[in-house]
């Protein structure tokens, strides 16, 4: 797969002639690393000592209800950053370096990836820009803060729809211009090859350590491995160490908005069709025409048109199953795990939570489940707040 | 015979180079589109590019967004395109009409079907801009088959092997594109060099129009200059129409006039 850069059908280098180069100094790269022990030393010293790693698999107490079922949290919410997004943001800064490129160009929705990318250039010594839709820095000035706090340059994108996908493609126009200098480090396990391989391979870690922490803890795999799915680098990094497990069941889970039914939604694998954004081919959401659609969700880190191509293929397969959950059920989620667990996740990873709860209480047989709590919540706070007031529910 | 090759074999004739403009069709609206394009053309243009517009153009820069935004307000589709090119092949049966556009408008309508609708319409040729050579296989053999040349970039940065790749895919025009970027007049063309020319011709690729950053008969005399067989100027043709919005008979003049300078600079 590595080589070729497709899963299946699904994947590929969709992109100007003039990225190829760029593209594939970055593979030749990355292989190399993968294989050079002193990399790999280095990599796993950040995580271990800059990031927190190894993160913690938590048992919930009392939030399930269903005495057959047991549901165990993949705390990356309590890595650096506060979110999974660190992870893979050190290897390709590390790649940078390697690569002899002093800048770094990234995207950013929410601002998770951004945030993380501004630490690791600030660690690591990179000058860093930051493209960020105009409606994003509104809604979300804590990070966009955070992020000039550590020297990154912001830049708003007001073309198109002002959100994520906008960000995307301004990203990759300045690319486009400045590959010499600049590496495009991409927030997420989409986008043209080497992308999606190289985002897995450096957050599989979460799957791995969930595995091993799991048999200890229970002395058998789990029954069910769950994560939300966006562009899907955390949930891929989660199903990665899993996927050769077949017992295991995977599931991803996609943001339904306002609803499957409506046009407000970001379920690209549910309700999307095959077709090629932003480098590869994979489920999109587009018109008959192949015009892109907006995504809609609560949760700004799940608002993307398109999903990785790994996604696309373990659903064609069907080795991984995906389905979706609402803004509502995702905010309760929210409220139900800060209410009996003392957790307050972020609202991309309410998603994957909403449904093992909905899961937990239809199972009848003792079944084990792991979410991967992908990141926490304070960055939604005013948010959720808002919610909340303007449904008199404070 | 290909129109591209009769264009070359006359211009050779007439001891000059080929100036193609450029324009999203359907901006602003379908039917300005129409005249735009017949202004081109009676301006003195050898050949046109025509965009069919997308939502998500990352080859492009601020210019071509906004005339691609403007032509999606109006809900132009592919098939709008279609019938724009088509009345213009009725009127005018000669000139080669390449097509440049995203990928994902070539699959949305299936591959085998959009290039022999492209050809119905009198399309020549199809160049899609985020389809580098080494994933072209199957967009290439769908052109061929249809009958449409496929167009491909031979980049600054390209190894010998890509050159080689890109001269031996290419039919009808090599587009060469002599900097890094996005369309726009925001970053100045830069002149080939004398190295991926002589590559190109040693391989025989079809003739190289460049592309990118030209905005005046300068530059276009420069890429005759350099070696180039002609000059594609796109966002300055675009920035034309933008500018005359609201003055339609203003605009139509303008892009006439921009037409006849840029092409009698290509006078070897």
């Amino acid at each position: 797969m590595i080589d070729t850069g497709y899963y299946g059908d699904f994947g590929g280098m969709f992109v100007p002639e003039l990225l190829v180069p760029a593209l594939k100094q970055l593979e030749q790269e990355f292989n190399k690393a993968q294989n050079d022990p002193a990399f790999q030393q280095e990599f796993y010293q950040l995580l271990n000592e800059f990031a927190g790693r190894p993160t913690p698999l938590t048992l919930t107490r009392n939030l399930v209800k269903n005495p057959k079922v047991k549901l165990y949290l993949k705390r990356e919410d309590l890595l650096h950053g506060g979110a999974h997004k660190t992870n893979q943001v050190l290897g390709q800064a590390l790649l940078t370096k390697r690569m002899g490129k002093s800048e770094v160009i990234a995207e950013t929705g929410a601002g998770q990836h951004g945030v993380a990318t501004a630490l690791a250039c600030a660690l690591l010594g990179l000058k860093c820009r930051v493209y960020m839709g105009a409606k994003d820095v509104e809604r979300q000035q804590p990070n966009v803060f955070r992020m000039r706090l550590m020297g990154a340059e912001v830049i708003p994108v007001t073309a198109g729809s002002g959100t994520l996908k906008d960000a995307v493609n301004e990203a990759m126009r300045d690319w486009s211009a400045n590959y010499k200098t600049a590496h495009y480090l991409l927030g997420t396990a989409a986008g043209p090859h080497p992308f999606p391989t190289l985002v897995r391979e450096f957050q599989k870690m979460i799957g791995e350590e969930a595995k091993q922490q799991v048999l200890e803890a229970e002395g058998k795999l789990p029954d069910v491995v769950m994560a939300c799915v966006g562009g899907g680098s955390n949930a891929i990094g989660m199903f990665a160490d899993f996927i050769d497990e077949t017992s295991v069941k995977l599931i991803g889970i996609e943001p339904a908005g306002k609803g499957l039914d409506t046009e407000e939604h970001g379920a690209a694998l549910c309700k999307g069709t095959k077709g090629i954004l932003h480098g590869a081919y994979t489920y999109i959401m587009q018109n008959p025409d192949g015009q892109i659609e907006e995504s809609y969700s609560v949760s700004a880190g799940l608002d993307y048109p398109a999903v990785g191509p790994q996604h696309a293929y373990l659903h064609e397969t069907g080795r991984a199953q995906y389905v979706a959950v609402t803004d509502d059920e995702a905010l309760a989620a929210f409220q139900s795990l800060a209410k009996h667990e003392g957790i307050i996740p972020a609202l991309e990873s309410s998603h994957a939570l909403a449904y093992a709860l909905k899961y937990a209480e239809a199972q009848e047989q003792d079944t084990v489940i792991v979410v991967n709590l992908s990141g926490r919540g304070d960055k939604d706070l005013a948010h959720v707040h808002q919610v909340l007031e303007a449904r008199g529910e404070l | 015979m290909s129109r591209y090759n009769d264009m070359f074999v006359q211009l050779k004739d007439k001891q000059q180079g080929a100036f193609v403009p450029f324009v999203t069709i359907g901006d602003p609206d379908k039917e300005t589109s129409l005249a735009i394009i017949k202004s081109l053309i009676e301006g003195g243009a050898d050949a046109l590019e025509l965009g069919i517009p997308f939502s998500d153009p990352i080859a492009d820069g601020p210019v071509i967004q906004a005339a691609n935004i403007r032509a999606l307000e109006q809900n132009i589709n592919t098939e709008d395109c279609f019938e724009v090119i088509g009345a213009i092949r009725a009127q005018y049966p000669h000139i080669p009409i390449g097509l440049l556009l995203y990928s994902n408008l070539i699959f949305a309508r299936g591959l085998e079907s959009f290039y022999q609708q492209a050809k119905a319409a009198g399309v020549d040729s199809v160049l899609v801009a985020d389809v580098p050579l080494h994933e072209s296989k199957l967009f290439r053999r769908a052109a061929v088959d249809a009958g449409i040349e496929p167009i491909f970039i031979a980049t600054p940065n390209a190894s010998d092997d890509t050159l080689r790749e890109c001269a031996s895919y290419g039919r009808g025009y090599t587009y060469l594109l002599s900097r890094a970027g996005v369309t726009g007049t925001e970053s100045q063309v830069q002149m080939p060099t004398d190295e991926i020319i002589t590559k190109l011709t040693e391989y025989h690729a079809a003739p190289a129009l460049l592309g990118f950053g030209i905005s005046t008969p300068e530059q276009v005399k420069a890429a005759l200059d350099s070696g180039a067989a002609g000059a594609i100027s796109g966002s300055a043709v675009v920035k034309i129409i933008e500018q005359h919005l609201n003055d339609k008979p203003a605009m139509y003049q303008a892009l006439c006039a921009f037409v006849r300078d840029m092409k009698a600079a290509t006078q070897r």
